[in-house]
């Protein structure tokens, strides 16, 4: 705990101020505020089309923000990129790629190895132990194309792991796996809270999100609710996020694009 | 195992020919040979093939040092073609650089004499290869800017906007071609080459140039390796460690650029996009590496290349192109026949050898069944009508089995083959069988609660493909295994090693089998 406490205010792991992003000039996001604090297991949740993947991604730069700011420990993100992790949607990528499953994890070394540079013994055995943490060690030189869904997904989220991170942003974690790993992934997440870190997991289950996470961040296309879960996991704010869609932001967004056009 | 070895050789091969073919481009020599498609036809083929094996021309030289060139720099980049699913870019970008190749042509004529003084003179208009590569490269570059435009701003989507582009641009480049060959020079400077292909119209210049251009390829593809795989694999993921993921494309399309255009030569636009996919698809057929993969690929590039230079040596009327696709293609096929994982043929025969296995099996199984219902020796003979009836089958069907299973050792044939009898071996396997088919019964009554009525069928199919570790696996969490539901026998393992003493009386007796 810092004694200043100011100094506390601009190291927040994650902090979006005026948030607004989108796609094809519509925005998906309105002026998002969020400012969350040190070892917290944040999920993030909110019916399809509200800007759960969306919100991540422009927390990363991967969706340039039309207005509004992201920082990350109080730097811009590119300047604190290390210290994030990134679990991306299971389906983004193509499971028959020529890669086996320790290639994979290795690419979580990628950023801290350095450009032009290969990944040296430390990094091989660094990715080992993550291997080894989701218990998929005895898979390490299988390809990718034969394992399960529950089993990609710990692939992926070793290879996060990997990079070591203080935040981590994880998208649809849960989505298509077996209980087991469901399990299994829940535990890793408390483990990693332990140990300080920062996380954002973004959850389409409303009924396991009230035990999963420390706090929760209901979203719409902004910001409906954010806070401890017990507070914020209630009847009338979810009503809020899913029940009537907030119609008029989305016919907003079409006259913007319109417009634009 | 196999497949890597013979990498493991190609490899070490096409270093040390591409060594000694390097060697041999720097030992001065200004004679010009024949050009291959000099050659008159009233040359043997002995004698053909003798001339190119020995590469005592330069022309024959250029043609196969070409060929290693464009089988390396294709073979590598096609991998990352193939593994991002960009194979119709690469198509599109190939047919696009025409144009760039003939105004390449034309600039050659100009003669700048000042900075606006510029003269236009038809009879300096010659081959130079650096002009070529700049036109080329800038109009493949026009090319997938169109591309990435339409795509930007309509609702066109990539596929059509490729198509487009790769129509118009090609339209254009033929269009300048035909005027090119009208002008009084234009025949004889070798640009009707460029749509199909010449491997013997590459020269000196150009081999500089491919060599060149080869060694930033490899040398980029080397140090980028890891940063070309992540991008490749999950461009998301890259994105968020701060890799400039659209700088690595826009690299790697300008090299896929660089590769086309010198390539041009000796494949042809019509063809080379299939000289960068088809050693790629074929590599990626046979391994689930990456690296691999590559390795593989240019091994492929490199065959196919100089074997369509060989083979448009020997018959010069065929543009090389063609020859080398179907270089490409025939590795292609090999691959997709014989492939040791996926490959169709492969995969037949193992089917195959398995359903035949199963028929083996089945017909053992019917052996030990028809001796248990006699309630007899396992030394004693089974007629091939017994079999019959117990199989359902003719006694033809039957006799064809019973030989097979003669010839494996599991049964000796008796009575001129109305009958059979259990070799050890053959009595072993049958045991087998029927204790995997009855445990597996058990398992299933006692474990999953499955009625004894509805067992038989699964494991009529288990049986075959209970492996050791789960028969002992079963063996642990079955308690009693000494009956089946259907309250039969299990065979265990003093009946399994019985020691068998023979009672044949027949001419063939045991140990007979081959």
């Amino acid at each position: 705990m810092s004694e200043n406490p100011e100094e506390q205010s601009q190291e927040f792991p994650l902090e979006v101020h005026d948030l607004t992003a989108g796609y094809h000039k519509k925005p998906v996001l309105w002026g998002i505020d969020l400012q969350v604090p040190k070892g917290k297991l944040v999920g993030i949740v909110g019916p399809n089309g509200a800007g759960k993947s969306t919100l991540i991604k422009a927390a990363m730069g991967l969706v340039p923000p039309s207005s509004g700011w992201v920082k990350i420990f109080g730097k811009p993100y590119k300047e604190n990129r290390q210290r994030v992790g990134y679990v991306p949607q299971r389906e983004s990528v193509d499971w028959d790629f020529p890669v086996t499953v320790m290639d994979v994890v290795i690419m979580g070394r990628y950023g801290h190895v350095g450009l032009f540079k290969r990944p040296k013994k430390a990094d091989r055995e660094i990715a080992r132990d993550c291997l080894d943490k989701v218990k998929m060690l005895p898979f390490a030189n299988r390809q990718i194309s034969n394992l399960s869904g529950g089993q990609q997904q710990r692939v992926f989220l070793a290879r996060a792991l990997a990079q070591e991170s203080d935040i981590y942003f994880m998208d649809e974690p849960f989505a298509g796996v077996d209980a087991a790993t469901e399990s299994a992934i829940i535990t890793l997440l408390h483990e990693l809270r332990e140990k300080g870190k920062t996380l954002l997991v973004v959850h389409h289950d409303l009924p396991t999100a009230r035990n999963y996470f420390d706090q929760l961040l209901l979203l719409n296309m902004r910001v409906v609710a954010y806070g401890d879960t017990e507070d914020v996991f209630t009847y009338e704010l979810l009503q809020k996020t899913y029940g009537g869609r907030l119609t008029i932001l989305s016919e907003v967004a079409d006259a913007v694009r319109q417009r634009e056009n | 195992m196999f497949w890597q070895q013979t990498s493991f050789v190609t490899r070490h091969s096409w270093i040390e020919t591409a060594c000694l073919l390097l060697l041999c481009f720097f030992v001065p020599e200004h004679i010009w040979a024949a050009k291959i498609g000099d050659v008159g036809a009233d040359s043997s083929l002995g004698e053909q093939m003798l001339r190119f094996l020995s590469f005592r021309d330069p022309s024959v030289r250029y043609a196969v040092a070409g060929a290693i060139l464009l089988g390396i720099s294709c073979g590598l980049l096609g991998c990352f073609i193939v593994v991002r699913k960009m194979a119709l870019v690469g198509d599109t970008l190939s047919h696009a650089v025409l144009p760039g190749v003939a105004i390449g042509f034309l600039v050659s004529g100009i003669d700048a004499t000042g900075l606006f003084e510029w003269n236009f003179d038809v009879n300096a208009i010659e081959k130079n290869p650096t002009l070529i590569f700049i036109g080329a490269v800038i109009a493949g570059f026009l090319g997938t800017f169109f591309v990435s435009y339409l795509r930007k701003t309509t609702k066109i989507k990539e596929d059509t906007a490729l198509g487009m582009t790769l129509a118009s641009f090609f339209a254009v480049g033929i269009c300048l071609l035909t005027m090119i060959q009208e002008l009084p020079t234009g025949n004889k400077s070798g640009i009707d080459k460029f749509m199909f292909g010449q491997a013997a119209a590459i020269g000196e210049d150009d081999i500089k140039l491919m060599m060149v251009v080869t060694a930033l390829i490899v040398i980029i593809v080397y140090a980028l390796y890891k940063e070309l795989l992540v991008t490749s694999f999950d461009s998301g993921f890259a994105n968020s460690i701060a890799l400039p993921s659209q700088w690595i494309h826009h690299l790697l399309m300008l090299l896929v650029a660089f590769s086309v255009v010198i390539a041009l030569q000796a494949v042809g636009v019509m063809l080379v996009s299939a000289m960068l996919i088809t050693p790629a698809a074929s590599a990626y057929l046979l391994t689930d590496r990456m690296h691999r993969m590559l390795f593989y690929a240019v091994g492929f590039g490199v065959a196919s290349g100089v074997l369509g230079a060989f083979a448009s040596f020997l018959k010069p009327n065929i543009p090389t192109g063609p020859c080398m696709v179907l270089g490409a293609s025939t590795v292609f096929t090999i691959a997709f026949f014989v492939g040791p994982r996926h490959g169709v043929l492969t995969r037949w025969l193992r089917h195959r050898s398995r359903s035949e296995n199963v028929r083996r099996e089945n017909t053992l199984k019917a052996m030990y069944q028809v001796l248990e219902n006699r309630n007899a020796q396992p030394e004693e003979s089974v007629s091939i009508t017994e079999l019959a009836e117990r199989r359902g089958e003719t006694i033809d069907e039957i006799s064809i089995q019973t030989k097979a299973l003669d010839r494996h050792g599991l049964a000796t044939l008796h009575e001129e083959g109305n009958a059979v009898l259990f070799t050890p071996n053959g009595w072993q396997l049958a045991c087998k069988i029927v204790r995997n088919h009855r445990l597996w019964e058990l398992y299933l009554t006692n474990a999953a609660n499955i009625a004894p009525d509805h067992v038989h069928d699964d494991a009529e199919e288990i049986e075959h493909i209970l492996g050791d570790e789960v028969v002992r696996e079963l063996e642990r969490m079955l308690e009693d295994t000494t009956r089946d539901p259907h309250g039969k026998n299990i065979p265990g393992f003093e009946e399994i090693h019985k020691p068998f003493t023979p009672t044949a009386t027949g001419p063939s007796g045991y140990g007979g089998n081959s």
